[in-house]
């Protein structure tokens, strides 16, 4: 164990499994000469070569599609989406192509890609360049999107998605890069993809939240203990398909929920949880069901706008307490 | 040497033609379900080009697939059950005509969305270069297709990667109801290859001799890592764009001329017949052959069951 970014520790489990698999490759815009713009592939084509790791044309599309292409032919390919924002571009490859080839195929083959995708808020960046899409991606059967909230769990679940042979999107929050913590040294240190963690045990209400947001989560909890409030925290860290088990066990327990994300809350992945938790769970439920999330306009570009839109620990401790 | 590449020239032409005609018939009595899209009078151009390949090489196909997928060497038993939405099809009824694939010939798949393969293609070419195979991969698409955005993005990554791809053309002037005239900006989509700095040639794509022999010199290119080129097989569409398609937007006499002037296969028979390669009795062998091996399939297509259900939420994901 020791304390490194968020950034390296994905640039760690990139390091450290395309070492141990020679099928993987990477390959996305503005990668070898610049290292990502977060600095998240510094390094590798001096390790690798530039024959796995790969400065693209601007051209989401041929990347995507040409990622599943050579993924049929017995690569491990990862992409690099520059901006979760750009995956509109790719849409199709990543719907009708990625998502569905394994299951219209009847199993001839598998799919083992792994997609980039920088989300989030980041000084004003703006509209496109600034948004939170999970949701998107729930309602595609045959993909599975996950979103690590802190450095240790973006080595793990990235380690894990480089060895799953399903096409993972990986969402990786643009402000958590510079995010510092412990990350184990531990080549097999793996998060697997599928599971939920409970991050904070409490008895009166459960916090289910991801990627940046479980920060206002966890900020949120520790104000609501000094009112008296005990707060169990889970993080998801794979969105879809999400971890019911693990958020009807708690909801069983707490009686009370409210889901926290950054990504706009209509439509958002909390009304999913929601609606899972009230199909199979309601009569364990003490209050209504509470959603945060972003406003419901495009991101804007002033910073006071910008904050107007973000969602805000105040919103998580308010809904909480309207619980009681 | 020659008269056996001749013979399997024949003999997959006049599989494809059987097969589709049988497909047209039983979806047209309503047996086979979902949308079925018939390569009838465009059998040189997969016949010809898939004859330059082995099983490790790729290709890509489209909604227009059987043709491509018989010449690459899949069973027509396991694509007529595929079609008939059967368990013992290719895709375990999961697919059928649109989603018809066989990879253990290197048939990566048809794709329901036009132009969806050209990316897909490229990097499975990517993927071989990376692997130092002198593996290739082609793409089939229409002309239709060509006026996709994919088509670009495929063409430049190729082109400025010098990837083991062919793209083939297979214009057949119909892009689903429309001319492709009135919506393509040249008369040759093969002039569109100036644009990427690669060759582009235009081959009679009802001639199967040509057929061969271009792709065979763009394959061989490919192969050799210099590079991607676009070949346009012109060619024409001498069915509806699906089966029960009234085509409207054309007569039926400007079809049948087209077919009779310009039938591959007929075409075929006339030029071994007077060349003296394949005698009458030789090629009426191989009709009885195929003939009897399509039959067969539909034996096997309509006495195999139809999935389990059970299987619905099988497939959908490895781990």
């Amino acid at each position: 164990m020791r304390e490194i970014t968020f950034s390296e520790a994905t640039l760690e489990a990139m390091r450290e499994e395309m070492k141990r698999d020679p099928s993987i490759f990477v390959m996305g815009e503005d990668i070898v000469r610049q290292g990502g713009i977060f600095g998240q592939f510094k390094g590798l084509p001096d390790e690798f070569g530039t024959d796995r790791v790969i400065d693209t044309p601007i051209t989401e599309t041929a990347i995507i599609g040409a990622a599943i292409g050579a993924s049929l032919a017995g690569m491990r390919p990862v992409a690099d989406m520059h901006f979760a924002d750009f995956m509109g571009v790719c849409m199709d490859e990543i719907f009708n192509q990625m998502a569905k080839i394994r299951y219209m195929f009847g199993g001839q083959t598998t799919v083992p890609m792994v997609i980039r995708a920088p989300d989030g808020l980041i000084r004003s960046a703006a509209a496109q360049h600034s948004q939170s899409i999970e949701s998107w991606f729930n309602n595609i059967p045959g993909i599975k999107v996950v979103a690590p909230s802190n450095p240790a769990d973006a080595k793990g679940i990235l380690k894990a998605a480089l060895r799953s042979n399903d096409p993972i999107i990986y969402f990786e929050n643009k402000d958590l890069f510079r995010m510092k913590g412990d990350v184990s040294e531990d080549e097999d240190y793996i998060v697997p993809i599928g599971k939920a963690k409970v991050v904070r045990e409490g008895k009166d209400v459960t916090i289910v939240s991801y990627s940046i947001m479980m920060q206002q989560a966890l900020e949120a909890a520790d104000i609501l203990e000094k009112d008296g409030y005990s707060v169990e925290v889970i993080d998801l860290i794979t969105l879809s398909p999400f971890d019911e088990e693990t958020v009807i066990q708690s909801v069983k327990k707490t009686h009370r929920l409210l889901i926290a994300h950054e990504a706009v809350k209509r439509g958002g992945l909390g009304g999913e949880v929601a609606a899972v938790v009230a199909e199979m769970a309601i009569d364990y439920l003490d209050a209504p069901i509470i959603r945060v999330g972003g406003k419901f306009t495009p991101v804007p570009f002033s910073p006071t706008l910008e904050e107007a839109y973000r969602p805000k620990t105040s919103e998580i401790v308010e809904g909480v307490r309207g619980m009681f | 040497m020659k008269k056996d590449l001749y013979m399997q020239f024949y003999r997959t032409m006049y599989k494809i033609r059987t097969f589709e005609r049988r497909i047209e018939e039983f979806s047209m009595k309503g047996d086979i379900p979902g949308f079925v899209h018939l390569y009838i009078g465009e059998e040189a151009i997969a016949t010809g080009v898939c004859a330059n390949l082995t099983h490790q090489d790729y290709i890509q196909s489209t909604h227009r697939g059987h043709g491509h997928t018989i010449a690459k060497g899949a069973k027509v038993n396991r694509m007529m059950a595929e079609l008939f939405g059967k368990k013992t099809g290719y895709c375990k009824g999961k697919g059928g005509s649109m989603h018809i694939a066989d990879f253990s010939v290197g048939m990566l798949g048809a794709n329901g969305i036009v132009g969806g393969g050209f990316t897909l293609a490229t990097g499975a070419a990517l993927a071989e270069k990376i692997k130092k195979t002198n593996n290739v991969s082609v793409v089939f698409f229409g002309d239709g297709a060509s006026n996709r955005g994919t088509f670009h993005e495929a063409l430049n990554m190729a082109a400025v990667w010098k990837l083991p791809v062919v793209f083939v053309c297979e214009n057949n002037e119909w892009a689903s109801t429309t001319p492709y005239l009135t919506t393509t900006s040249v008369k040759d989509i093969s002039d569109r290859a100036v644009g990427y700095g690669i060759p582009g040639e235009i081959v009679d794509g009802n001639d199967v001799f040509a057929v061969y022999e271009a792709s065979g010199k763009a394959i061989e290119r490919a192969r050799k890592g210099e590079g991607p080129t676009l070949l346009e097989m012109k060619t024409y569409r001498i069915k509806g764009h699906y089966v029960g398609d009234p085509q409207l937007y054309r007569t039926k006499e400007e079809v049948d001329q087209r077919f009779e002037e310009n039938d591959p296969i007929r075409r075929f028979e006339d030029h071994v017949l007077s060349e003296g390669i394949l005698s009458e009795n030789e090629m009426k062998a191989i009709v009885e052959e195929v003939v009897g091996e399509v039959d067969k399939a539909v034996e096997f297509a309509l006495e195999s069951p139809f999935p389990d259900v059970e299987e619905l939420y099988s497939d959908l994901y490895v781990d």
